[in-house]
C-alpha cells in the first residue's frame, strides 16, 4: 500500500452539474457531469498550497474506465461503480436519476470508486487511470487505442457461457459459491431494509397529524389547552425527525450496495479462472487427440473412430506420401500445442497466484468495511433512539401538565 | 339460569378482590369512600335453537345497607346492558350516562364472536358499570340495583313492566318537536356547551382515526421487522470474521421487534379504548343537550299556549310551575354533571396520553440499551484486535 497513488494524490469528486449535449445518435440528451479535483499531497507538507487540477467526467466515462480495468486486470477484484439507476428504493426516495439526492449519493459513490482504485497496489499504477484523473481531452481515444475491447468481447462471452471444467480448483469453486451467496443475501437485505424504512417513515409521519388536532382542540380548552398545544409541537418535531434519520441510513445502504456489486467483481475473477482452466483443458485435450492421430497414422492402427478413417476405408487408403505429409503437419501442430500448453499452464499458475493474493486483500478489506458499516448502523440506531427519548420525554411532560 | 346452553368459556376471570379493583381503575372519586365494587368477566357462549349470544358474569360486592346481601353474582347479556342504559336515560334525561360499547363493529375485520371482540367488549362493559357506580346520582338508581342483583328470570319480568315500544316511539317524536322550540330560549351556558361539544366531537373523532392509523402503521412496521433480523443470521452463515457482528445485529433487530410489539399492545390497551369511549361520550353529550332543550321546549310551548289562551290561565299556571321546576332541575343536573364530566375527561386524557408517552419512552429505552450493548461488544473486539496487532 506504500506506493499507491492515493498516498501521493488527493482525489475528490467535488460537484455535479447538469449538462445537455448530443449523444452518439445525434439526439439531444441531458446528463450529469462530475468535477474531479486532484492535488499532489507532497507539496502540502512544505507549507505551500499545491496547485489543483480539475476536469469533468460523466458516468459513461467512469464505466469505460472500469471496463478497461476489468479486462486488463482480470485477476483483480476491481472496485465497482455506484449503481447506474436507483434500485432498492423505498417510496419516498426518488428513482429518478436527475433527483438531487440521488446525484449527491452518486457523487460520493464515484469518489469512493476513484479512491478505491487509487489505493489498490496494482490498479493505482495504471496509466489510463492516471490520465482519467489528469487529462480531460483525448482520454477516450487513448483507452480505445489499447484495444482492450477485443479482449472484452470474449470476456463478455466468458461471463455468460456455461461450460464444464473437468478439474475445477476447489478454492475458486468455493469462492464463486460465496460470491453468489453474498449477492443473494445482500440484495434480500436491501429489499427488506427498504420496506422497513418505508414503514418507519409511515409511523413517524402519522404522528405529525397530532399537531394540528391538538392545536385546534386546545382552542376550546381552558386548562388543557397549553399542555395540548405544546405536546402537539413535540409531535411535529418527532414526525420531522425521520427525514434526516432515513437519509443517513441511505448511506449505510450504499455501503452494503458497494459490496453487493463487489460480489459481482469477485465472481468475474472466478469465472475468468474457470475460463482459463477450460481453455487449458481444451488445449490439453486437443494435444492428446493430435498425438493419438499421429500415432495412428504412423502405426496404421485405428484406435479411435474418425470420419476421415471411415471415408478412407470406404474410398480407399491414402498413399504413403499423403500419410507422410499428414504426419509432418501433425507433428508441427503437436510441437506448437505443447509450447502453447506450457505457456497456458504458466499463465494459469501466475493467474492463480496473483488472483489469490488480491482475493486475500479483498477479504480483509471486506471484513473491515462491513464490520465498520454494521457498527455505524448501530450508531445510527442509537442516535435515533436518543432523539425519540428526548421528544417523548418532552411530550410526556406536556401531557402530564394537561 | 334457565337458558339451554352449550357452554364454552373464553378468557380467565378477572381478579375480584376489592383491593385489586382499587388499583385497576383510576376513578376520580376517592377509592377509599367506595362501597360498591363491580367486575365484569367470564364471557360464555350460549347456543339456543333461535340464537347464539354471549353472557358475562357480573360480580358485585357492597357494604351498602339498601342491598340485602354483600355479594352478588349474576349473568348478563348485551341486551340487558342496553336496557339498563335506556332506563337510566329515561330516569335522568339530563345526566351524562356513560357509553356502552357498540352493538357491531363496522371497521376492521373483527368478527362478531372473535376473542378480540369479546375481550374489548367485556372491558368496555366493565368500565360502563363502574362509571355508573361512581356517579353520585346514578349509583343509587333502582334499575341499576336490580341489574346488579336480580336473577335472570327476575330481570326479565321486571323489564316487561317498562313502557311499551309504541309509547316510547311516540315519546321520541314529541321529543324532536320539543327540542326545536327549546333552542330559542336556551340559556347562554348551554349554547356554549353545545358549541364546545360540536368542536370536541369533531376533534375526538379525528384523534380516534389518527390513533388507529398509528396502530396500523406500527403493526406494518412490526411485520417488516420480523423478516429483517433473520436475514442477518442467514448472512452470518457464509461469513467467518464478521459472523459475530452479523449475529449481534440480528439479535438487536429481533429485540427491537419485540419491543415494538409491546408498544403496539400498549397503544391498543390504553389510547384506543379511551378515545373510542370519548367518541361515544360526545354523541351522548349531544343527546343530553338535546333532551335538555326538549324539556325546555315543553315549558316554552306551554308558555306560548298560555299567551294565546288567557282564559285557562290558572290551569296552565300550575302546569307551567311544574315544568319550570322540571327545567330548573334538568339544568342544574346537567350543569353539575357537565362539570364532573369535564374534570373526568381532563383526568382521563392526561393520564392516557402520559401513558402513551411513557409507552414510547420505554420502547426507545429498550432499543437504546440493546444497540448500546451491541456497540460495546464490537468496540471491545476492536481493541482486542488492535492490541494483538501491536504485539
Amino acid at each position: 500500500m506504500e506506493d499507491c497513488l492515493a498516498k501521493k494524490m488527493e482525489i475528490t469528486v467535488l460537484e455535479a452539474e447538469k449538462r445537455t449535449g448530443k449523444n452518439a445518435m445525434n439526439m439531444q440528451e441531458t446528463y450529469t457531469a462530475y468535477l474531479i479535483e486532484t492535488r499532489a499531497v507532497e507539496s502540502q507538507s512544505e507549507g505551500q498550497c499545491a496547485p489543483v487540477d480539475s476536469l469533468w467526467r460523466r458516468y459513461s466515462e467512469f464505466e469505460l474506465l472500469r471496463n478497461y480495468l476489468s479486462v486488463t486486470y482480470p485477476h483483480i477484484v476491481v472496485p465497482p461503480l455506484p449503481e447506474k439507476r436507483a434500485d432498492f428504493v423505498w417510496h419516498k426516495l426518488s428513482a429518478d436519476n436527475m433527483d438531487p439526492d440521488f446525484v449527491e449519493r452518486r457523487r460520493i459513490g464515484l469518489e469512493n470508486f476513484l479512491l478505491r482504485v487509487a489505493s489498490h497496489p496494482v490498479l493505482c499504477q495504471d496509466k489510463i487511470f492516471y490520465s482519467f484523473l489528469t487529462q480531460e481531452g483525448g482520454w477516450k481515444e487513448m483507452v480505445n487505442e489499447t484495444g482492450f475491447q477485443l479482449k472484452a468481447d470474449s470476456r463478455l462471452k466468458a461471463l455468460n457461457a456455461t461450460f464444464r471444467v473437468k478439474n475445477p480448483d476447489k478454492r475458486f469453486t468455493e469462492l464463486k459459491h460465496y460470491s453468489d451467496e453474498l449477492q443473494s443475501v445482500i440484495s434480500h437485505l436491501l429489499r427488506v431494509r427498504a420496506r422497513v424504512a418505508d414503514r418507519l417513515y409511515g409511523v413517524y409521519k402519522v404522528h405529525g397529524n397530532y399537531g394540528r388536532v391538538f392545536s385546534e382542540w386546545s382552542a376550546i380548552e381552558k386548562e388543557m389547552g397549553d399542555g395540548l398545544q405544546s405536546a402537539g409541537h413535540h409531535m411535529d418535531v418527532y414526525a420531522a425527525s425521520i427525514d434526516d434519520i432515513l437519509e443517513e441510513e441511505e448511506h449505510y445502504a450504499d455501503q452494503l450496495k458497494e459490496y453487493l456489486f463487489y460480489a459481482e467483481a469477485l465472481r468475474a475473477v472466478c469465472r475468468k479462472h474457470e475460463l482459463m482452466q477450460y481453455d487449458l483443458e481444451m488445449a490439453a485435450q486437443d494435444l492428446t487427440s493430435k498425438k493419438q492421430q499421429c500415432e495412428e497414422l504412423a502405426t496404421g492402427t485405428v484406435r479411435t473412430f474418425s470420419l476421415k478413417g471411415m471415408t478412407s476405408k470406404l474410398f480407399g487408403q491414402e498413399t504413403p506420401e499423403q500419410r507422410e505429409a499428414k504426419i509432418k503437419v501433425l507433428e508441427e501442430q503437436i510441437q506448437e500445442g505443447e509450447e502453447q500448453l506450457k505457456s497456458k499452464n504458466l499463465e494459469g499458475r501466475d493467474f492463480v497466484k496473483s488472483a489469490w493474493a488480491d482475493i486475500e486483500r479483498f477479504k480483509e478489506q471486506k471484513n473491515h468495511d462491513l464490520k465498520e458499516a454494521l457498527i455505524s448502523y448501530a450508531v445510527m440506531q442509537i442516535s435515533m433512539c436518543k432523539k425519540g427519548i428526548q421528544v417523548w420525554t418532552n411530550a410526556k411532560e406536556c401531557f402530564s401538565k394537561m | 339460569d334457565t337458558s339451554l346452553t352449550e357452554v364454552n368459556s373464553f378468557s380467565p376471570s378477572v381478579p375480584i378482590s376489592p383491593s385489586s379493583m382499587i388499583n385497576q381503575y383510576k376513578f376520580e372519586d376517592e377509592p377509599e369512600l367506595r362501597d360498591l365494587f363491580i367486575t365484569v368477566d367470564d364471557p360464555e357462549s350460549h347456543i339456543t335453537a333461535i340464537e347464539t349470544f354471549i353472557t358475562y358474569r357480573v360480580v358485585t360486592k357492597t357494604s351498602r345497607g339498601e342491598f340485602d346481601s354483600s355479594e352478588y353474582e349474576v349473568r348478563r347479556r348485551y341486551q340487558d346492558f342496553l336496557w339498563l342504559k335506556s332506563k337510566l336515560e329515561e330516569a335522568h334525561p339530563t345526566l351524562i350516562i356513560p357509553p356502552l360499547p357498540e352493538k357491531f363493529i363496522m371497521k376492521g375485520m373483527v368478527e362478531r364472536f372473535s376473542d378480540e371482540f369479546i375481550e374489548t367488549r367485556r372491558k368496555a362493559l366493565h368500565k360502563f358499570l363502574n362509571r355508573i357506580a361512581d356517579h353520585p346520582t346514578l349509583t343509587f338508581n333502582e334499575d341499576f340495583k336490580i341489574f346488579l342483583t336480580a336473577q335472570a328470570w327476575e330481570l326479565s319480568s321486571h323489564k316487561k313492566q317498562g313502557p311499551s315500544l309504541l309509547s316510547r316511539m311516540g315519546q321520541t317524536v314529541r321529543a324532536v318537536a320539543s327540542s326545536v322550540r327549546g333552542v330559542k330560549n336556551r340559556p347562554e351556558m348551554f349554547t356554549e356547551m353545545n358549541d364546545y361539544m360540536e368542536t370536541f366531537s369533531q376533534k375526538i373523532n379525528v384523534l380516534d382515526k389518527i390513533a388507529h392509523r398509528i396502530y396500523k402503521e406500527e403493526r406494518e412496521y412490526f411485520n417488516e421487522m420480523k423478516e429483517y433480523g433473520p436475514i442477518h443470521t442467514l448472512w452470518s452463515a457464509s461469513e467467518e470474521d464478521i459472523a459475530d457482528s452479523l449475529k449481534g445485529v440480528a439479535s438487536c433487530i429481533d429485540k427491537c421487534c419485540k419491543a415494538t410489539e409491546k408498544r403496539m399492545a400498549g397503544l391498543s390497551e390504553t389510547l384506543l379504548p379511551i378515545l373510542h369511549e370519548y367518541v361515544l361520550y360526545s354523541e351522548i353529550l349531544m343527546g343530553v343537550l338535546k333532551r335538555r332543550d326538549q324539556i325546555q321546549g315543553e315549558l316554552d310551548s306551554k308558555v306560548d299556549a298560555l299567551a294565546n289562551k288567557k282564559a285557562e290561565k290558572d290551569l296552565f299556571s300550575e302546569e307551567i310551575g311544574k315544568l319550570e321546576d322540571k327545567v330548573e332541575c334538568a339544568n342544574n343536573a346537567l350543569k353539575a354533571d357537565w362539570d364532573r364530566w369535564k374534570q373526568n375527561m381532563q383526568c382521563d386524557m392526561r393520564s392516557t396520553f402520559t401513558d402513551v408517552a411513557e409507552n414510547n419512552l420505554r420502547y426507545y429505552e429498550e432499543c437504546l440499551a440493546t444497540w448500546e450493548s451491541f456497540l460495546a461488544s464490537q468496540t471491545v473486539d476492536l481493541h482486542v484486535e488492535e492490541d494483538s496487532e501491536d504485539k
